[in-house]
């Protein structure tokens, strides 16, 4: 099953370093993991999204609060939360497809961004599902490039996740 | 702060009447302060400012002849107090030098403060002379690690390195200090706090987890203790000891944990596994209750082979270290906690098992399936001079081992009846860490025997230490195991490739008793066993170091021995049988 890790992590050189090669030698899978600040100063959170059983995520969890600049681990997917993604898009596209790709584009309130003689950027932020088939749709015209931010993600509930 | 240390550069004043020091004099003071009596290590270019810190001799140093056997005897140091081993090492090479024996003592969960200098911060990154990114290479087998960046730091951070070292699961620190942070100056005060917001061990346990515990015993007709290391680094065997006796339990200790209860004790059932007892290992597969204490059930243990292990039995895991609760097998009952206190409450009140039938059976095992080898007349077996070396000694000896089938024999023959009394490379497995680590154990205990039992291969891996024992007069017994021969690996040759013997004939090894008094060191040989009861006494009166050749039966093997993969039930009892 697929969950969300929510980690908060001492904002130190090489967290990340740690945290990623723990997984990777405890050959935990990762689908995607983000750093950035947090609520608190000296803190960075975390978001992992992981796959595994019961008992992986249980390791997974204990095996991250090994780590001395881990703070606090939470399973997002056991709370009501909020997960979202940026996707950032270069699509093939000349002058007349442009309003063709508007009109894709406008139902997944994403946004053209960027407009170049024979291409354009759109910008789409949700969950990883969506982000996929508006990439599903773009695909005919022609992806040039695609970069995405791996998945971020709060709990839902007021409380907090630190300390 | 001790009187000791005079030091330079002390007129510069920072605020009013504050001293101002250099990193590496910090450094110096940093370790005094945590009751460093002695470091083990290294120089060059990246640590000489905190080499120059030690010239006045405030601190006892040990200049090993080589980084892996200065952290051995940092590591055997540790394991024969329980006090975190220091070692010290220069940048690059030095540091990377370090690496088998900080994944060494990660395994085995032992404290070491690692010291590393590194080049000056504004050469890292570009591949500096000497230049090594130690805190990288040694991510995933430190506890911790820590880069100074800013000579403020220092002294937070040594606290914070000991502290982390030493308490919860216990096991290696590292402190990377570059250059210039060694060589900057500031004030000096020592902590005397430490708070590590992220670093909080559990020590108590639940009770109740404890109360389920009662509960399970309270219905356990053939329970079972599988004590490991864990009891030995917490220091509760007499707990155990106790506990195990009020609640009639017998008990199996693993490699780690031998010594950990007594091995004279009528409860005790030897050791588990691989090389262990047929009765350990038949009281696994049968038992309806198993009680793991500081006990990880590694592959050595359960041969990779959960589904055939312990069965019918409901597990119990006692364990300071969450993760390792889960980890390898199903837990029925989980108790997080410092194995000292869980056993402190067990031993209080648990309930008596109905378990004598039980306690009849697998001590009629124990004595029904004893360890065997064929004594052949004129032959010295390596089995007979473990024993030897217990008998001579009553077993009251520090031992170290190797690793190979001599550290099996040791494990089978010599029976510990004390905690930290038997010192051993168990999850890496590592060749060259028994002599080094014996020199670290004898300068931790200097009034008592210290044994290294050596095989002829890992000897030759650290034996350069022998400068170390001669110029510091450390009086270090050493067994070398003489088969000529890789034996562990001649055992695996012989029994799973056809006795297609690879690469494991140890010819153009050196004379090893002209080697050791080329060090100034004494030696002997025995190849036959008057000889062999001669010069051991000999080694056993003599004042200083020595070595003992003892040159064995090349084709002996270890048994019983269970290979990998198989269940406990199909041992392979080897050629004594019946
Ligand atoms: C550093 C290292 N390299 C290789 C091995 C693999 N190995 C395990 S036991 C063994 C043979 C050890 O031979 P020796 O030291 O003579 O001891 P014996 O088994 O003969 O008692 C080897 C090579 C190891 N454990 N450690």
């Amino acid at each position: 099953m697929r969950h969300v890790l929510s980690v908060m992590v001492n904002d130190q050189p090489r967290v990340l370093a740690r945290v990623a090669n723990l997984l990777g030698r405890r050959t935990f899978n990762i689908e995607s993991i983000s750093v950035g600040e947090s609520e608190e100063a000296g803190l960075s959170r975390m978001v992992i999204v992981t796959r595994g059983d019961e008992q992986t995520m249980e390791q997974i969890s204990k095996q991250l609060h090994k780590l001395v600049d881990v703070i606090k681990v939470q399973d997002l997917s056991s709370h009501p939360a909020v997960e979202r993604e940026l996707l950032l898009v270069k699509v093939e596209a000349g002058p007349s497809e442009r309003t063709e790709i508007g009109g894709i584009v406008e139902p997944f309130r994403a946004a053209v961004v960027d407009v170049g003689p024979h291409s354009l950027m759109v910008q789409a932020t949700g969950e990883r599902s969506k982000l996929n088939a508006l990439l599903q749709l773009l695909h005919p015209y022609g992806v040039k490039e695609v970069a995405r931010t791996g998945v971020t993600a709060l709990s839902r509930s007021a409380v907090k996740v630190t300390n | 702060m001790p009187d000791a240390v005079t030091m330079t550069d002390s007129t510069e004043r920072a605020g009013k009447d504050e001293k101002e020091f250099t990193g590496s004099e910090i450094l110096l003071r940093c370790l005094l302060e945590e009751g460093v009596d002695v470091a083990f290590g290294y120089p060059g270019g990246a640590v000489l400012p905190i080499y120059d810190s030690l010239y006045r001799g405030a601190l006892n140093h040990l200049l090993a002849r080589h980084e892996q056997g200065a952290i051995h005897a940092a590591d055997g140091y540790a394991r024969a107090t329980g006090k975190p081993g220091v070692v010290i090492a220069t940048s690059g090479p030095g540091a990377t030098n370090l690496v088998t024996g900080i994944a060494n003592a990660q395994m085995d969960s032992i404290p070491l403060v690692c010291i590393t200098g590194n080049v000056a911060q504004s050469l890292i990154g570009t591949d500096a002379f000497q230049e090594a990114d130690i805190v990288g290479i040694t991510m995933p087998i430190t506890k911790h690690s820590y880069l100074v960046t800013d000579v403020k730091d220092l002294p937070r951070i040594v606290k914070e390195a000991f502290h982390i070292a030493s308490t919860g699961r216990p096991g290696p620190v590292l402190i990377d200090i570059p250059k210039d942070v060694s060589n900057a100056k500031s004030t000096f005060q020592y902590p005397s706090t430490v708070t590590v917001r992220g670093y909080q061990p559990k020590s108590d346990p639940h009770p109740l987890q404890l109360t389920r515990l009662y509960q399970a015993l309270k219905e356990a007709k053939k329970p079972l203790i599988l004590a490991g290391g864990g009891v030995v680094t917490s220091g509760a065997e007499k707990e155990l000891i106790a506990f195990a006796e009020k609640a009639r339990i017998p008990v199996t200790t693993t490699l780690m944990g031998l010594g950990g209860f007594p091995g004279q004790h009528s409860l005790w059932l030897g050791m588990p596994g691989m090389h262990g007892t047929y009765a350990a290992n038949h009281a696994l597969l049968e038992c309806d209750l198993l009680i793991g204490i500081g006990a990880r059930f590694d592959d050595r243990v359960t041969m990779g082979r959960i589904d055939k292990f312990a069965t019918g039995a409901k597990i119990v895991h006692i364990d300071i270290d969450p993760a390792e609760i889960g980890k390898n097998l199903d837990t029925f009952i989980p108790i997080v906690g410092d194995v000292k206190k869980v056993l402190a409450s067990a031993m209080q009140e648990a309930p008596r098992c109905p378990s004598d039938a039980w306690l009849k059976q697998v001590q009629g095992w124990y004595r029904q399936y004893p360890f065997r080898y064929r004594d052949e007349e004129g032959v010295l077996k390596p089995q007979w001079v473990i024993q030897h070396l217990y008998e001579s000694t009553g077993g009251d000896a520090v031992v170290t081992t190797d690793v190979g089938q001599h550290q099996m024999w040791v494990a089978q023959y010599f029976p510990f009846a004390r905690p930290r009394s038997f010192i051993t490379s168990g999850g890496l497995g590592t060749m060259g860490f028994g002599f080094p680590a014996a020199l670290g154990a004898q300068l931790a205990r200097p009034g008592e025997t210290v044994i290294s039992v050596t095989g002829d291969g890992g000897f030759q891996m650290t034996c350069q230490e022998l400068a170390v024992a001669a110029l510091s007069e450390i009086p270090v017994k050493v067994a070398v195991i003489n088969n000529h021969c890789l034996g562990m690996v001649r055992q695996w040759q012989e029994i799973f490739h056809k006795k297609r013997y690879s690469e494991v004939d140890l010819s153009g090894s050196p004379d090893f008793v002209r080697l050791t008094e080329a060090y100034g060191v004494k030696a002997f040989r025995a190849k036959t066993r008057e000889e062999a009861v001669r010069v051991w006494k000999e080694a056993l009166e003599h004042p200083g170091p020595a070595v003992v050749d003892f040159w064995v039966h090349s084709s002996e093997n270890v048994y019983p021995m269970v290979a990998s993969g198989t269940g406990l039930d199909e041992m392979m009892m080897g050629d004594e049988e019946g």
